[in-house]
């Protein structure tokens, strides 16, 4: 149960991007999730819930984009896709497979609402 | 509404403390080993044999992770060696408490380092700490399914012992099926069944041991990571 911790962690890259900008709002954050990175969706879009409050993406939506694992066989040369159960040697030709995708962890992008740029406290309204 | 392209990985400064530490351990010719494993699978106990099979053939440091407690430190310090004790609230350990750790716990007169993860099927095999290799434990009392269950932690292990295997009479497995199942996710893993109990199947996992050291040793000399001063 280490989504706390990862959540925390989104979090934190995503208001350290929005405050180079000078954005206040943070609308949508993107992650990219592997099948095989040991992080479980539910649990990270909760604690992600939980935590939010108080930071810039109080209003964020966790947008995921789950990624499957794939992986290489070096004798047939050929992507195999492991199904449910987990094998990770070819089943063509029994070679054992290299982890292609499905590790990633990453935030892909944020979405925020555009400052108002060149607008001073003292800028006039109108 | 503005979409802005961030592409970080999520556990970036993890990877980064760990390459620190990395740095740290080549610029020393530190052998580090990062242990692994569920709860009460016995990864003290193995240390502590593992110690006394080595009979002082390197100079081994500790440091040991656990939610509450010195007593695992307190065990390899019984058993010889010198032992440093994290306790923090996480799951798994991370770089960063690692890094901690090495400025209060000497390290420069080691010749091996051997960190005892918290035991934990799941969270340690995300946080690199800067090691060479990985080591973990699975227990014949755990059942079989076990790295079907919890696949990356076996993938991301160099060297998986099967152990308590003196108590698989008791269970309905055979050291055949736990293999074969590690094989399956883990395909280029060292396994070897043994018993801290007995020391069955030491001699073979002492070896790889000692190959895994030699091995990282002759890394760090290609690499130019020798000492050459060792008070720096």
């Amino acid at each position: 149960m280490h989504e706390a911790g990862i959540a925390a962690s989104v979090l934190e890259i995503a208001e350290t991007e929005a405050r180079k900008l000078g954005a206040t709002t943070i609308r949508v954050v993107k992650l990219r999730l592997g099948d095989f990175s040991g992080v479980v969706a539910d649990a990270l879009e909760f604690a992600f819930e939980a935590l939010k409050a108080g930071t810039l993406a109080d209003q964020a939506r966790l947008e995921i984009e789950r990624i499957p694992l794939t992986a290489w066989c070096s004798t047939c040369q050929a992507t195999r896709q492991p199904q449910e159960e987990l094998m990770l040697w070819c089943p063509a030709c029994n070679t054992p497979l290299e982890v292609m995708t499905g590790q990633e962890l990453d935030v892909e992008y944020i979405e925020i609402d555009e400052p108002e740029r060149g607008r001073e406290p003292w800028s006039a309204s109108a | 509404m503005e979409r802005i392209s961030v592409e970080t990985k999520v556990l970036k400064k993890n990877d980064e403390f760990a390459a620190e530490n990395r740095a740290v351990f080549e610029a020393r010719r530190l052998v580090v080993f990062n242990v692994w494993s569920a709860p009460g699978a016995g990864k003290t106990t193995m240390l502590e044999r593992t110690l006394k099979e080595l009979d002082g053939r390197y100079r081994i440091g500790v440091i040991e992770g656990d939610i509450q407690t010195e007593i695992d430190a307190d065990r390899i310090r019984s058993a010889g060696a010198p032992a440093y004790q994290i306790n923090t609230s996480r799951c798994h350990l991370e770089a960063n408490m690692i890094q901690e750790a090495l400025t209060k716990f000497p390290i420069d007169a080691l010749d091996v380092l051997i960190i005892e993860n918290i035991g934990n099927m799941v969270c340690p095999a995300s946080y690199d700490l800067g090691e060479h290799a990985r080591v973990m434990l699975y227990s014949s009392t755990e059942g079989a399914e076990k790295p079907r269950k919890y696949p990356k932690m076996f993938y991301r292990s160099d060297c998986v012992l099967l152990n308590k295997v003196d108590l698989v009479p008791y269970t309905n497995v055979s050291v055949e099926e736990l293999s074969a199942n590690v094989l399956a996710v883990s395909p280029k893993a060292a396994v070897f069944p043994i018993s801290c109990r007995t020391g069955e199947g030491f001699s073979a996992w002492i070896g790889w041991l000692t190959a895994a050291v030699e091995r990282q040793r002759e890394a760090f000399h290609v690499s130019g990571g020798a000492r050459t001063n060792p008070g720096n």
